[in-house]
């Protein structure tokens, strides 16, 4: 398969950046997206340029580090795959495809498709955890949990921290990601001493980030990898009004 | 005092706007039904319309209960309003540089032009009240006061007039239908057992409501109200 590629170009977070054209051929079907832009990188060193700097690390799709707008989509045109699962044969042979970074002011472009994510790690930073010392590890179901608490836990946690959900919110918001990582701990008991401490806390990082209000249209849900929903943002709106009313979140303070 | 510092932040915002914007639902619903009294007569639409200079009668006095519920219609509005240019400001400040190319996944029109419809409504509005209310002879040469059914048919005897309408409860009827969803999952209201609940009265609401409105102008336009 043949594919002609418009890239954007960034040397780094001070000089603008711009698109550039190029061509790979010989790509093969069962090729992922980032091994097209191997053969890309292999074919521009090759030649002397320079290669296109993308993030990735796992390649299996666990680990949240790629990220890409791919003809205008977060993770491109398939539904909860990262970058790196994508198939080269979800395109067209001769396709044109567009690479973008993911916009945010919150995200800045380190080089060409690679931002800076940490926004998302100080959001965590501010409450996305338990500060209880825990020993060693508990006896199994020595705390019940009822099977769809824990089901629901575990849809929150399967959050990778990709970051698709800003890139693909019109207004950059981190809601989606923030819905998960507050969702995952208030839903468990071991979650709950700090529960609206933790939810006030890590949106009021949020905010002081520079990300977006969320306007619920859902393309976050749509974009992201693990399919978290909606609902998990419904869920962080009720505990953070409730906080706020109840005065948590001061201990920084 | 920390819930006094909610107004700052965008789920305070967000959370000013549903509330802001339930009120609303409740208005234009009252106004909608009290519409199709027109089609009772004149006597009794003239009779609705003195009414609600009487509301609450006799404990509250003439007007009263009427100006009460102005203000608090007229701060909501504007309290919705400046959290929507606020919330605006936030987002477009979110992302300096925008993409080049952009595909909308699954948002439907509606959700993706809150901003823009409300801006059409806020428009309509003045107009609406010029119109009907206040009476002004630029907009509205026939205007009667204390004669709400002349002033009603007589305005919409005229096409353009009525055309502007139309297209103003259309977009009142998109508004409502992402507005009410989202004033659920705003406040915290949303999970999975009560989003089909809440879709079907935000679908309700959206039809009902535009078509209740429309229903006045095109039965005087087809000569049913005169």
């Amino acid at each position: 398969m043949k594919f002609k590629l418009r890239i954007w170009r960034q040397p780094n977070t001070l000089i603008k950046g711009r698109f550039e054209e190029y061509e790979v051929d010989d790509v093969g079907p069962d090729e992922s997206f980032l091994e097209m832009l191997d053969m890309l990188n292999e074919q521009l060193i090759a030649n002397g340029g320079e290669p296109v700097a993308f993030d990735h690390d796992c390649r299996e799709g666990i680990c949240g580090m790629c990220g890409i707008m791919i003809n205008g989509v977060a993770h491109g045109p398939k539904a909860a795959t990262t970058a790196c699962q994508l198939h080269m044969r979800h395109f067209k042979d001769g396709d044109v495809i567009v690479v973008e970074p993911w916009r945010a002011k919150a995200f800045p472009v380190i080089k060409d498709l690679v931002v800076e994510r940490a926004a998302l790690d100080r959001i965590i930073q501010a409450g996305g955890y338990i500060s209880a010392s825990t020993g060693s590890a508990p006896d199994a179901n020595s705390i019940p949990v009822p099977k769809p608490v824990a089901d629901t836990a575990m849809d929150a946690a399967a959050c990778i921290g990709c970051g698709a959900c800003v890139a693909a919110c019109p207004n950059s918001s981190a809601m989606l990601f923030t819905a998960a990582k507050v969702g995952h701990l208030n839903v468990l008991p071991q979650g709950q001493a700090e529960r609206f401490d933790r939810a006030v806390l890590m949106v009021d990082e949020m905010e002081a980030e520079g990300f977006g209000g969320c306007t619920n249209i859902g393309e976050c849900a749509a974009v992201c990898p693990k399919e978290i929903g909606l609902d998990f943002i419904a869920m962080l709106n009720r505990e953070y009004l409730r906080g706020k009313l109840k005065g948590a979140g001061s201990r920084n303070a | 005092m920390q819930a006094a510092a909610l107004y700052r932040t965008s789920i305070g915002k967000k959370a000013i706007m549903a509330v802001s914007g339930v009120i609303w639902i409740g208005y234009v619903v009252m106004h909608m039904y009290g519409n199709l009294k027109a089609f009772l007569g004149e006597a009794a639409f003239n009779h609705y319309a003195e009414g609600l200079r009487e509301m609450g009668a006799p404990i509250f006095g003439h007007l009263h209960l009427l100006t009460v519920a102005r203000i608090l219609f007229v701060v909501s509005i504007v309290l919705h309003v400046w959290a929507a240019l606020s919330l605006t400001q936030q987002a477009r400040q979110a992302r300096p540089q925008n993409y080049a190319t952009r595909r909308v996944v699954q948002a439907n029109y509606a959700s993706v032009t809150m901003r823009y419809g409300g801006v059409v409504i806020l428009l309509f509005l003045l107009l609406h009240l010029m119109q009907l209310t206040w009476g002004v002879s630029a907009v509205h040469g026939e205007f009667i006061p204390g004669e709400p059914y002349h002033n009603l048919v007589t305005n919409f005897q005229s096409l353009p007039v009525t055309l502007v309408y139309l297209v103003a409860v259309v977009a009142l009827g998109l508004h409502l239908f992402h507005g009410t969803w989202s004033m659920f999952q705003t406040l915290g209201f949303n999970n999975e057992r009560m989003d089909r609940l809440i879709r079907g009265l935000a679908w309700a609401l959206a039809i009902l409501v535009p078509v209740g409105f429309a229903s006045v102008p095109i039965a005087v336009q087809l000569g049913i109200l005169s």
